[in-house]
């Protein structure tokens, strides 16, 4: 296995896919929205309950690769209990990291443990994955709740 | 994951023929293959997407720009009457390989998707109406079912497809009721670029005819596996590419009868196409021209001629036998490994092998194995009613072209422990 893959694939990315986390549909969801990548057929189905303008719960469900449950299962359970605008200015982040140049210093202090999917940079077919979930959160919010698409 | 695969049997394991030429010879007509790849040797599986080049057509791309280029068709001079003369070379090339009767009959395209739009929005408009019938399979790739939907948008006629079943094998039986003196319309492929099937395109050719339905065959991975007669198959249009036979990209080549193409109205106007034009008639030119409007590929026509020529050197015969060799060696190797689900037992199979790991997505696989040099193709292989009949997000593929070997594959399947070692 070579160092890319393992920065890839990290320990906490496959425990990630293997258990993910807020695997599970909503009963009481406010906003929601479908992700779908076209490229690869991933798909994920999204939905939060929000209160005030705070996200009470979150909960995904779908198929796709190992990067994209990961990416959807730690986003879940970072943006839990945030309030909007800190779910919104994270995304900016982690949209900023993934597709930042390769030698860009990553702040894993603001990004805590959504650092680990750096590791996609090294990897541009792969990005997509990453930002599957996040861009299917932002669509949730936007509250046009239509199937979006990552490209 | 699919629940789907999980009831399949896995099919017997099949005695492996014997390799039948030095492929170590085959492979040094193609500089590509000795490139590295991440570090490690390139081991090209993706052929069923597009094959590699050998030299003789590299070569011929080059010294047509080095040394004949000019436009056809029009000037009187050298180097245009010269590249006219290679320009329809290939084309009787083309011909020849394919056994049609006559060089009208085959018309340049950019490859198999110009050639079914040019049917479908030449042949298909003129003769669909509310009402008809338009058939095709589950397995069709996507360029022989969004032409036929956005035709029958047009004329009112309505899209029909026939079922397949667990194995990937067309139902014969639901092929032929869905044939009625409504169906104007057969359009399928012969080989399947998902799952391998080769279908009996001469039993439903007949099929289709006895309603006097026309019948269009997308030959897109036929003419780099099997030896092709369109007279003997009978098919109204066969369409094909020439960079999944070791030509160059963005050629291709519509086969059609002559009494069709001569009553079908010209698919685009412009140059090239025409007898004469004035403002009040315009007369088009004589077949094959009319359905070719405008400068054409000329070098990937010439390109694709000289592909051909190396085909024809080596022989389907023996091209053949290589790629049962080598399916046969994958269909065993893969199936031997804990977790692996082939997708596609057909009857009768081209060289390539679909699969699926439980627990891990074909991205994951595709991504890991790429950094072995190894690449394969991953996803729905733009043919998604296949992958939604299996209930499968995606596979993985490994195709198979002459100059693979025996050895690959082992790298493939070593590869794949390696995935499953990382995901365990």
């Amino acid at each position: 296995m070579n160092e890319y893959i393992r920065e890839l694939y990290q320990e906490v990315i496959l425990d990630h896919n293997k258990n993910p986390k807020n695997f599970k549909s909503l009963g009481c969801a406010t906003h929601s929205a479908e992700g779908f990548n076209p490229l690869c057929g991933d798909k994920i189905d999204l939905a939060l309950e929000i209160e005030g303008d705070v996200i009470k719960d979150i909960g995904f469900q779908g198929s796709g690769c190992a990067i994209s449950k990961a990416s959807a299962s730690v986003m879940t359970s970072t943006i839990k209990g945030m309030t909007l605008d800190q779910a919104q200015g994270l995304f900016k982040e982690f949209q900023e990291t993934i597709t930042s140049d390769l030698n860009a210093e990553i702040d894993t202090e603001k990004l805590g443990k959504l650092a680990v999917f750096a590791g996609v940079r090294e990897f541009p077919a792969r990005v997509k994955c990453a930002a599957l979930a996040w861009h299917t959160m932002i669509s949730a919010l936007d509250q046009g709740a239509k199937e979006i698409r990552t490209q | 994951m699919s629940e789907f695969f999980k009831e399949r049997v896995v099919s017997e394991p099949v005695a492996c023929p014997i390799d039948v030429y030095d492929v170590e010879l085959i492979r040094e007509d193609f500089p590509i293959l000795s490139r590295r790849v991440h570090g490690n040797k390139l081991i090209y599986l993706d052929n069923a997407a597009t094959a590699q080049k050998p030299e003789i057509v590299i070569d011929a791309v080059s010294e047509y720009y080095g040394s004949q280029n000019a436009n056809i068709h029009r000037g009187v001079h050298f180097l245009s009457e010269l590249a006219s003369g290679l320009y329809e070379e290939a084309r009787s090339k083309i011909r020849s390989l394919i056994n049609a009767k006559s060089d009208k009959e085959i018309i340049f395209t950019r490859g198999t998707t110009e050639s079914i739009n040019l049917v479908a929005f030449s042949y298909g408009r003129a003769n669909l109406k509310a009402g008809d019938e338009v058939l095709i399979t589950t397995m069709e790739h996507h360029s022989n079912i969004v032409p036929w939907q956005l035709i029958c948008e047009q004329t009112g006629a309505k899209l029909r497809v026939a079922p397949i079943d667990d194995n990937g094998d067309v139902i014969f039986e639901a092929y032929q009721k869905l044939l009625s003196e409504k169906t104007k319309i057969v359009a399928m492929v012969h080989i399947s670029n998902a799952l391998g099937t080769i279908n009996p395109i001469k039993k439903m050719i007949e099929a289709a005819h006895s309603v006097d339905a026309a019948v269009l065959i997308d030959g897109a991975q036929s003419t780099a596996h099997v030896s092709i007669d369109v007279q003997s198959l009978d098919c109204d249009f066969m369409a094909f590419s020439g960079h999944k036979m070791y030509g160059p990209t963005g050629i291709g080549a519509l086969y059609g009868k002559q009494e069709f193409l001569e009553a079908m109205p010209p698919y685009q106007g412009g140059g090239d196409m025409i007898n004469s034009v004035s403002f009040e008639k315009t007369t088009y030119a004589e077949l094959p021209y009319k359905f070719e409007a405008g400068t054409p590929n000329i070098v990937g026509a010439i390109g694709l001629g000289r592909a051909i020529d190396y085909i024809q050197k080596i022989g389907y015969a023996k091209i053949g036998q290589h790629h049962d060799f080598l399916l046969h060696y994958a269909h065993q190797a893969l199936s031997a490994i804990d977790k692996v689900h082939i997708i596609g037992n057909a009857r009768n199979k081209a060289s390539l092998v679909s699969f699926v790991l439980e627990g891990i997505h074909p991205h994951d696989i595709g991504t890991i194995l790429d950094q072995n040099g190894i690449a394969v193709r991953t996803g729905h292989h733009c043919a998604q009613p296949v992958m939604e009949r299996f209930k499968l997000p995606a596979t993985t593929r490994a195709s198979f072209a002459l100059y693979n070997t025996k050895e690959e594959i082992d790298r493939l399947v070593e590869g794949i422990y390696g995935v499953i070692k990382i995901f365990s």
